[in-house]
């Protein structure tokens, strides 16, 4: 169940409590989030929607332990990650968080294959173990048989694929997608974006994402609006003030 | 390694930059080799000489004689073990280009003062009995293609106007001791002084003396000099050492220069390669960036930073070292013998590469350090 009201359960797999975020620009305070409340549980899909500057991205950045709120607290299966050292943080982020950026960010030197092994190889899984893994995302995401192509060898679309693929190796807690279907056209865009649903409903993943895009932000189970520092509810699908239905 | 893949992915990321950086080790490194090379052929003398050895010279010049009459006076002193007296010959073998050094030598006490140039007893005794006889050293011989039993002519230009002395070669000496000098040529003194013009009969180049200890240099050069004070023919006497330092002082400062000359390559190299490492690191910022997103430490940025940086400088510097060990001994014949031996040690090949590491690691230090301390969310905002 998906709230924003701060009164969530407390199991839940995300939990936000007060959260706020504040940048100093050229002596100036800019408030991006206010107290902000939110209750994500596992298997949710979430969509965060608001004009530029609203503080999606930097949301995003924050639950995924990117950067530190100003004041409150994130909570993630029971972690709370806020008052994580650097280190501790990057450890945690490798073991829970699937990032998927808009820009792909593949890494053009390595090959589709190397480029999703990449968060294995900070496991402790063998050579043959990690390959096993790969084959297994890449077949997931439909590239297997492009898994020696270069990113310029492939299309937009393929190339976001291979993130995902990326993203899902490890098998992290949860996804973190920031306009992942931004640079893509449309019939891209939806097949990515039913990749993203296949792996909410098929196979249990927790995707939160943040979009420009009203026909992307529909495939999510809820699609909250920041406005001015505070998420607002959309009610699409059926969920309430409340929660989900 | 499992994160070779990826440091090597991206070493070859451009790879006329990789040549050209590689390159830059590989012609510093050898730069620095040859250098050294030089410089070791220059302080040869100075490090192999014999810390029981005095070399006495005339104060005026090396060029200017002594009496021969010093010799028994020197062997009276006390801490004195042996003496023995040479002249420079200065003769032409064929060509001016030949050049070799030429001693006269005095047989009955050479190996005394002079050990570790080792002849063949039978070949010894062979050149005592001949009053032409001359022994060569290993490195000539080979360089002239002698054996015992050549007969070698030498156009003299110093002694006995422009005449030809013939020799007949009766042994070759090798020294016992690594990267001795084994260009000599040496002939007897009677055979020498015999031709001489009577105004030059009795009259000495210089003098070696052996020591019984170390611990008299001091005391014996001090007898030595103050014996000759006041008269026609005052010495300078110094350890063999100390004589062989001030020898190569005569070409110029020669271990400045090339201090100064290896200083300037290695700083220009860690510029250039630190300016490298630099727009290689600032060019993909945002894919660093993304491997800290996904669980990458900051250490392990640094590594991989340094991990190329290092791989560059291992592989230029073993370049320019191997291109060194190929180069020098053709340097060295080139050289027709003008230098000693040149030696491309373990030492210097040890050193060359450390020293490589060293500058690799540094140039590799600052953009690791500030890739390291990137902030992932202001390098994301940036791709």
């Amino acid at each position: 169940m998906i709230r924003v009201d701060g009164t969530g359960k407390s199991n839940s797999l995300i939990q936000v409590r007060g959260l706020d975020k504040t940048y100093r620009r050229g002596g100036e305070e800019i408030q991006v989030l206010q107290r902000l409340n939110l209750d994500v549980d596992k298997g949710d899909f979430v969509g965060f929607m608001g004009p530029s500057g609203s503080g999606k991205t930097t949301l995003l950045n924050l639950l995924g332990g990117l950067d530190v709120p100003t004041h409150g607290s994130i909570t993630v299966a029971g972690d709370e990650i806020t008052h994580m050292s650097g280190n501790k943080l990057t450890q945690w982020r490798a073991r829970h968080v699937g990032f998927i950026f808009q820009m792909y960010n593949l890494i053009p030197v390595l090959t589709a294959f190397q480029n999703v092994e990449l968060p294995l190889l900070l496991t402790k899984l063998s050579k043959s173990e990690r390959r096993k893994h790969v084959e297994t995302a890449l077949g997931v995401v439909g590239l297997a048989e492009r898994m020696n192509h270069y990113p310029r060898q492939l299309s937009g679309g393929q190339e976001q694929r291979v993130a995902i693929a990326r993203a899902i190796v490890a098998d992290p807690t949860f996804l973190l997608c920031d306009e992942p279907t931004g640079d893509l056209d449309r019939k891209s865009a939806d097949e990515i974006m039913e990749l993203i649903h296949r792996l909410v409903k098929e196979f249990g993943k927790t995707v939160l994402m943040v979009t420009h895009d009203p026909v992307v932000a529909k495939r999510a189970d809820l699609t909250l609006h920041l406005e001015k520092g505070v998420l607002v509810e959309a009610g699409e699908l059926g969920v309430t003030a409340g929660g989900a239905a | 390694m499992k994160f070779s893949n990826l440091i090597f992915a991206n070493l070859f990321r451009k790879k006329l930059r990789l040549l050209l950086t590689v390159g830059s080790f590989a012609v510093a490194l050898f730069l620095f080799a040859f250098l050294a090379v030089v410089r070791g052929a220059f302080n040869r003398g100075a490090d192999i000489a014999g810390a029981d050895r005095l070399v006495v010279i005339n104060r005026i010049s090396i060029i200017q004689p002594l009496p021969l009459a010093y010799r028994d006076k020197i062997l009276r002193i006390p801490g004195v073990k042996a003496v023995t007296h040479n002249n420079w010959f200065g003769g032409v073998y064929q060509d001016e280009k030949n050049f070799f050094p030429q001693f006269v030598i005095d047989v009955e006490n050479q190996r005394k003062v002079l050990p570790e140039l080792k002849v063949p007893d039978d070949q010894w005794a062979a050149f005592v009995k001949d009053r032409q006889g001359a022994i060569a050293g290993a490195k000539t011989a080979a360089r002239f293609g002698w054996k015992v039993g050549d007969r070698i002519p030498i156009k003299s230009s110093l002694f006995g106007g422009a005449g030809t002395w013939d020799f007949n070669l009766d042994g070759i000496y090798h020294s016992e001791r690594a990267g001795g000098d084994e260009s000599q040529f040496w002939f007897q003194w009677d055979y020498f002084e015999e031709r001489m013009p009577q105004n030059f009969k009795g009259n000495v180049g210089w003098y070696v003396i052996k020591l019984d200890s170390p611990d008299s240099a001091v005391s014996v050069a001090k007898v030595v000099d103050d014996m000759s004070a006041n008269s026609s023919f005052e010495t300078k006497t110094e350890t063999e050492s100390a004589f062989a330092a001030g020898w190569v002082k005569q070409f110029g400062n020669i271990q400045f220069l090339i201090m100064t000359i290896g200083t300037v390559v290695f700083f220009t190299l860690l510029l250039v390669t630190g300016n490298t490492m630099a727009i290689s690191v600032r060019e993909r910022v945002g894919e660093l960036a993304v491997l800290k997103a996904i669980g990458f430490t900051d250490r392990s940025v640094l590594f991989f930073v340094l991990a190329e940086a290092l791989t560059i400088a291992l592989v230029g510097g073993l370049l320019g070292l191997g291109l060194a060990m190929v180069a020098v001994p053709v340097l060295g014949a080139a050289l027709n013998g003008l230098l000693p031996t040149l030696i491309l040690s373990k030492a210097i090949l040890s050193l060359g590469l450390g020293i490589a590491v060293l500058v690799g690691g540094i140039s590799g230090l600052l953009p690791g350090i500030g890739a390291m301390r990137m902030r992932v969310v202001n390098a994301l905002r940036r791709v």
